[in-house]
């Protein structure tokens, strides 16, 4: 399974790559592979103030649901939109379809390494 | 197909085409006590194989029920809501297995084998539970037997399901009309029942082999499909399948509770069939009653209605979705939801509380595929 070494993965299999202050959010191979082919994504309004650790958006396969959390808070300032009409680029190339960036006012926190992330899941 | 007891827990029961699955690299999941394949490439490409060309479905895990003797035909008519003694062998009916209250035990596929032998298809989940109450309940002390470790079963539906089918068996399949069956060799393996059945809304087949040699039957229905585009397609596509087409499916839409009126089952519910059937006078008492009834939800958004959510009108809870999907066909997603029948009318429009916020549906009658949007097709 790929987890590439140069991003950062959150308890919730995010992956995140920071960008200078604004960190770039997508899920890992990991979670697309749990959730199974997406359908829908939720993304959240550009401008949107978020907060550490909260709820941000939701993304939806055809038999679940799960939730993006915000790495640190800040603000939205980027969202992907061409997973409004290709939803399912988050099965084939996780890494490249971001779901959104956010302007971090804070540190973010609880982030794991390529390494610890395999650890966890097993890869 | 016997369970082990390993640990304290009961093994997963697996089919005789399990390693064909594991070797596809199929996703298995436990469903209904086995090791089910639950996708093969992924659900969307399994779901539109089946629509285009082919699919080949492990249904191995639904039970059999074998019911004989010289008073079958009455012990059926008794147990079972639909007219048994109208089809000839060589057919097949669906019916619903009702209880004292009026409520469902099952739906069932009877195939009429001889005048005096009757093969039932069980759901997997309720084999036990329909074995017991059949021997309970069966009036006329017929021969009941459960065969579910005796046949496995497959089905391939699709609109090349009759191609395929043709290169596998000796049996006439183009001739053999809807609901029929012949027995005959399939795939190598003799003493198969092919029927010309299925659950996704597709011409196909659905095919009872004897457990012991049906193994070689996969791989053999795999090369023979393939070049006409068949791919095995597992349970996750076979729900969406059958959800687009509007078939039930048991412990969602059909429950212990709930009436087969109440499901639109009214056309298998023979009320006033001679000495009614076990269960006909609770559902015609019920009849009267403003119980929720069943309706078809198409979705006016993206995000999905799933079971259990609340459906409303107006602010005020009118009824609970039982199954929800996106239509891979339909190209929207699609729910079944029963409601109150003051707002169940063709284009009464409802809401969905999808986790907290509302998503717009219309009620539909019929198909999905008749409401599939223009992207889709």
């Amino acid at each position: 399974m790929n987890i590439p070494d140069d991003l950062q993965y959150t308890d919730h299999d995010e992956w995140i790559r920071a960008e200078g202050d604004v960190l770039v959010v997508g899920i890992s191979e990991f979670a697309q592979d749990q959730l199974g082919e997406l359908v829908h994504v939720e993304l959240p309004e550009v401008g949107a103030t978020v907060t550490a650790g909260e709820v941000v958006c939701e993304i939806e396969s055809v038999k679940a649901v799960a939730e993006i959390y915000a790495p640190a808070s800040g603000t939205v300032t980027e969202v992907n939109t061409a997973l409004d009409a290709a939803p399912e680029r988050i099965n084939s190339e996780p890494y490249a379809a971001w779901i959104y960036k956010v302007q971090a006012d804070t540190a973010p926190e609880g982030l794991h390494s390529a390494a610890d992330y395999r650890t966890k899941v097993g890869a | 197909m016997v369970p082990a007891r390993l640990g304290g827990s009961v093994a997963l029961r697996r089919t005789p085409f399990h390693p064909h699955h594991v070797a596809a690299g199929a996703r298995l999941v436990p469903y209904a006590g086995f090791e089910m394949p639950v996708t093969y490439s992924g659900l969307k490409d399994e779901h539109l194989a089946t629509r285009a060309a082919a699919g080949l479905f492990d249904v191995s895990h639904m039970g059999e029920i074998r019911v004989r003797g010289p008073k079958a035909e009455d012990s059926l008519m008794w147990l079972l809501s639909n007219a048994i003694r109208r089809i000839a062998p060589g057919a097949a009916q669906y019916n619903a297995m009702c209880n004292r209250q009026g409520g469902v035990v099952d739906d069932v596929f009877v195939y009429r084998v001889a005048q005096e032998d009757f093969l039932v298809c069980v759901n997997a989940a309720n084999r036990d539970k329909d074995f017991a109450w059949m021997v309970a309940n069966d009036p006329h002390d017929s021969e009941i037997i459960d065969e579910g470790d005796d046949w496995a079963q497959i089905a391939i539906q699709g609109p090349a399901a009759v191609q395929i089918t043709s290169e596998l068996t000796s049996v006439d399949v183009a001739a053999l009309e809807r609901h029929r069956f012949q027995s005959g060799p399939f795939a190598g393996v003799t003493d198969c029942l092919i029927a010309r059945t299925g659950y996704t809304g597709e011409d196909g087949f659905e095919v009872f082999l004897p457990a012991a040699d049906a193994a070689p039957a996969w791989p053999a229905a795999i090369a023979a499909g393939a070049p006409h585009g068949l791919v095995p397609v597992g349970l996750g596509a076979r729900d969406t399948l059958r959800l687009e087409v509007r078939n039930c499916l048991y412990g969602h839409e059909l429950s212990d509770e709930i009436s087969p009126l109440q499901a639109g089952l009214g056309w298998i519910t023979k009320l006033r069939k001679p000495g009614g059937f076990l269960g006909s006078d609770a559902i015609a008492a019920r009849k009267e009653e403003a119980a929720p009834v069943l309706v078809g939800l198409l979705m006016q958004g993206k995000r999905i209605a799933r079971e259990g959510m609340m459906v409303r009108y107006d602010d005020r809870a009118v009824g609970r979705v039982t199954s929800g999907t996106l239509g891979p066909s339909v190209g929207r997603p699609i729910a079944l939801a029963f409601v109150d029948p003051a707002h169940a009318a063709v284009g009464t429009e409802l809401t969905v509380d999808v986790r907290g916020r509302d998503a717009s549906a219309r009620v539909v009658d019929g198909s999905f595929l008749d409401h599939a949007s223009q992207e889709a097709t």
